[in-house]
């Protein structure tokens, strides 16, 4: 098991970053849910990926982290198809938490078992996290009886906890309140300095000004701006960036 | 109607006496069921959940059979292991027809694709909810298995009382591979059966009062298990 633990530590030519798209386009009922997208993420830093609602972002994700397999193009970890074994290189925290039906201590516990951790180090690094958290008092309560933003919190902690290559969150403060959203703010920014690869949906653009390097925008399928964030945010180049910004219906006039 | 008057007092007597011919009926059917429920979970448990995780040809088949045995007659199971384990039977050198084991195999495949497809049908249920959580994670459908079934364990408890239930009450497959052997294969079921024809009606309601005591005990401890899990947000 120690040897375990040492081999993924030294495997780091094994990793999955650069991770990229290539190409994607996902169909579904004669729609394009994803239209040709290609894209790159290498670390570190911290992209925001914006677009209105139906964009396709959680789509853009679950193709990019292996979970659906798209139409056309390709996704390549590390310069290879993705497969099972490196799939605990990529966290993943849901827009909705999957919380086992089991304590909160076991919840991460579970997933540092999953990733390959034994059971000495599993405790030491599940308590670390969950105070990173601030959910150590809750260590023994059913993780399915937290309120929402607790179990944000957990879902974040857990995939924090198993150090990933890259981390997408998938609009990890909505419903949050500031505290809470602050405290996740801190732990992105944590996990970047810490070298891991960030991408974050939301729908805060105070929240994305704050903490992106870059900033991917996606319109109905189709990434219409990849560049730095302060020249997004400053002088977006497409008018759907804009009408997104400004919090306007696309195409209706202004009043 | 005094007579029935009469045999429900002694059949209270019997009871509350501890009389040893009725614990030593009652010690048996326990046994016996409880064994096969076991053996039953311990296949069927698995076997529903791959059912329900496992993507291969013929699964709609197989879910369609399982569900088909669920209402499977007592008395058909009895006679298909009766069969296996007659004289002339492909399982006729073992001897164990008329012995306990014989009954406690024949309950076991009573309970079994109760459980499968019980099993099947709760972890199928609840399989889309954690699938992508668990493949981010790399696990592989052995892992997916182990996590939904101590993730169901409530339910899944309750799936194995259901079919502790239908075992410990059932009489057609157990007098038929049984034969009722009096402090042998007698047990609670097949002597009520006998006694009540034989006009002993006293034993055989002190029999039906346990019976119904241990159905509700199972019922209450299925509603037990239901609190329970709602409580913890399991449900
Ligand atoms: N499995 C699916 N089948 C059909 N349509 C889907 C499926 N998943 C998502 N969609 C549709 O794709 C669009 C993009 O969804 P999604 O990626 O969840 O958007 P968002 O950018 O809000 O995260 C939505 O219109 C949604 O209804
Ligand atoms: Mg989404």
């Amino acid at each position: 098991m120690l040897d375990r633990v040492r081999m993924s530590e030294t495997e780091d030519h094994d990793g999955i970053l650069p991770l990229v798209g290539a190409g994607i386009s996902v169909r579904r009922n004669g729609r394009n849910l994803l239209d040709n997208v290609s894209l790159t993420f290498d670390g570190p830093a911290i992209t925001a990926l914006l677009g209105s609602n139906g964009a396709g972002k959680t789509m853009l994700l679950r193709v990019l982290a292996n979970l659906v397999e798209p139409d056309t193009g390709t996704v390549q970890w590390g310069g290879r198809s993705p497969d099972a074994a490196r799939a605990p290189r990529l966290g993943f925290v849901f827009q909705k938490p999957v919380m086992l039906r089991r304590s909160v201590l076991a919840n991460m516990k579970y997933v540092l078992a999953a990733v390959g951790h034994d059971r000495a180090s599993r405790t030491d690094r599940a308590w670390k996290a969950l105070r990173w958290a601030s959910l150590d008092r809750l260590a023994s309560t059913p993780a399915r009886l937290l309120s929402g933003g607790e179990q944000q919190r957990l879902a974040i902690a857990r995939v924090m906890a198993t150090e990933p290559e890259i981390m997408f969150l998938d609009e990890p403060s909505s419903g949050l309140d500031l505290a809470s959203t602050a405290l996740i703010e801190m732990l992105m920014r944590g996990a970047a300095s810490r070298g891991t690869k960030v991408v974050v949906v939301t729908h805060d653009i105070a929240q994305a000004r704050r903490l992106a390097d870059d900033v991917i925008f996606l319109h109905q399928g189709q990434v219409l701006e990849h560049g730095p964030a302060d020249s997004f945010f400053d002088a977006p180049k497409s008018k759907q960036a804009r009408d997104y910004l400004a919090g306007r219906i696309p195409d209706s006039p202004t009043l | 109607m005094q007579d029935f008057g009469a045999a429900f007092g002694e059949a209270f007597r019997l009871v509350a006496a501890f009389d040893p011919d009725l614990f030593e009926i009652i010690a048996l059917s326990l046994r016996v069921s409880l064994l096969a429920v076991f053996i039953a979970a311990a296949v069927g448990l698995p076997l529903g959940a791959t059912l329900a995780v496992a993507r291969f040809p013929g699964r709609g088949g197989a879910v369609v059979f399982f569900n088909a045995l669920m209402g499977l007659p007592p008395v058909v199971v009895g006679l298909v292991v009766y069969l296996l384990f007659s004289r002339a039977g492909p399982l006729g050198a073992l001897g164990l027809l008329y012995t306990v084991t014989a009954m406690i195999i024949a309950q076991a495949v009573l309970v079994t694709p109760i459980i499968a497809a019980l099993t099947r049908q709760l972890i199928e249920d609840m399989k889309p909810e954690y699938e992508e959580q668990l493949r981010v994670l790399g696990a592989g459908p052995f892992a997916m298995v182990m996590t939904l079934l101590w993730d169901a364990r409530y339910s899944l408890l309750t799936a194995v009382l259901a079919g502790f239930g239908r075992a410990i009450a059932e009489v057609g497959a157990v007098i038929i591979v049984g034969g009722n052997i009096n402090h042998v294969t007698r047990v609670m079921t097949t002597a009520i059966a006998l006694e009540t024809s034989k006009g002993d009606l006293a034993l055989a309601l002190a029999l039906g009062i346990i019976l119904v005591a241990i159905a509700l005990v199972v019922n209450g401890l299925v509603m037990g298990l239901r609190d329970t899990a709602k409580r913890m947000g399991y449900a």
